[in-house]
């Protein structure tokens, strides 16, 4: 396999209730390829938790799933504000989440810190104004 | 423990998933903050809480969990109910506050969900370490 396949997502930003949809789609299409358990849970909490993130601070966007044999790519794209300060962003408890999302159960300022925990590398390309576009890569083994 | 125990000492209501009440689970978990849920929770169980949203259900589906305890008596919409019976997932519904839950399943001898975050809040150096030790 050595084209990579692909899944795309509109993640939508209307709605905090549809929120994590395309991280539910995904763990079902990566059970389905028979990935491992331990990295289809990193990748949807990861994933999830980039998808919130979206609909609280950027009305939504994409999310995009790229497979191949060896390597899992999950790009989330928004055209929101963008993060003025990454470093203070991945620090566990910095949120700048509003109340109302924090009596919904989130804007604990454990978004992006636990995107990072659950993937193996995270690269965040942001610029104020424009948008976020955050990669996650998971690295599969080879059995 | 069963989830039918776990329903029996909280005195429960069943609100979907009467069939797997058989489930084995091993560990529980008591918050209203999905985040940290998703966060530090390792061994997949019982999920506590007092919040009634459709979050709830996705982030117990994220974790692998197969089982919610809504506590203080709260209700949740039936669009919830719905959507966790499509996905396998027992919704359970206790009158019982959250630590009189929680410390009824402990003593029952329902394990702990992770043990360093257990130890950080114990000596009360910063819980976000916690997950970061290994």
């Amino acid at each position: 396999m050595s084209e990579a396949l692909h899944y795309h997502f509109d993640v939508d930003g209307a709605s905090f209730a549809n929120a994590g949809r395309a991280s539910v789609e995904t763990k079902k299409l990566l059970r389905q390829l028979g990935v491992a358990p331990e990295v289809i849970r990193s990748i949807s909490v990861a994933m999830y938790e980039g998808e919130i993130n979206m609909v609280i601070h950027a009305h939504g966007g994409d999310a995009d799933v790229y497979i191949t044999e060896d390597t899992i790519i999950i790009i989330l794209k928004d055209v929101g504000p963008g993060i003025r300060n990454v470093e203070e962003a991945m620090k566990e408890g910095f949120s700048t989440a509003p109340e109302n999302i924090r009596a919904l159960g989130f804007g604990a300022g454990m978004g992006l810190p636990n995107m990072k925990r659950y993937s193996d590398e995270m690269h965040i390309d942001t610029k104020v104004g424009v948008g976020t576009t955050i990669e996650l890569w998971y690295h599969l083994k080879k059995n | 423990m069963k989830i039918s125990q776990v329903a029996e000492i909280l005195k429960a209501r069943v609100l979907t998933g009467e069939d797997k009440l058989d489930y084995e689970v091993h560990s529980a978990c008591g918050s209203d903050m999905m985040s940290d849920v998703l966060a530090y929770v390792k061994d997949q169980g019982v999920l506590l809480s007092g919040l009634i949203n459709v979050q709830v259900i996705r982030t117990l589906l994220m974790m692998d969990m197969n089982c919610v305890v809504f506590v203080r008596g709260k209700t949740p919409p039936a669009g919830i109910v719905d959507f966790a019976e499509e996905n396998g997932v027992v919704v359970l519904q206790t009158d019982l506050p959250m630590y009189e839950s929680c410390g009824r399943l402990y003593a029952a001898g329902l394990g702990r969900s992770t043990e360093a975050v257990c130890d950080d809040y114990a000596d009360g150096t910063e819980s976000a370490d916690g997950a970061d030790h290994e």
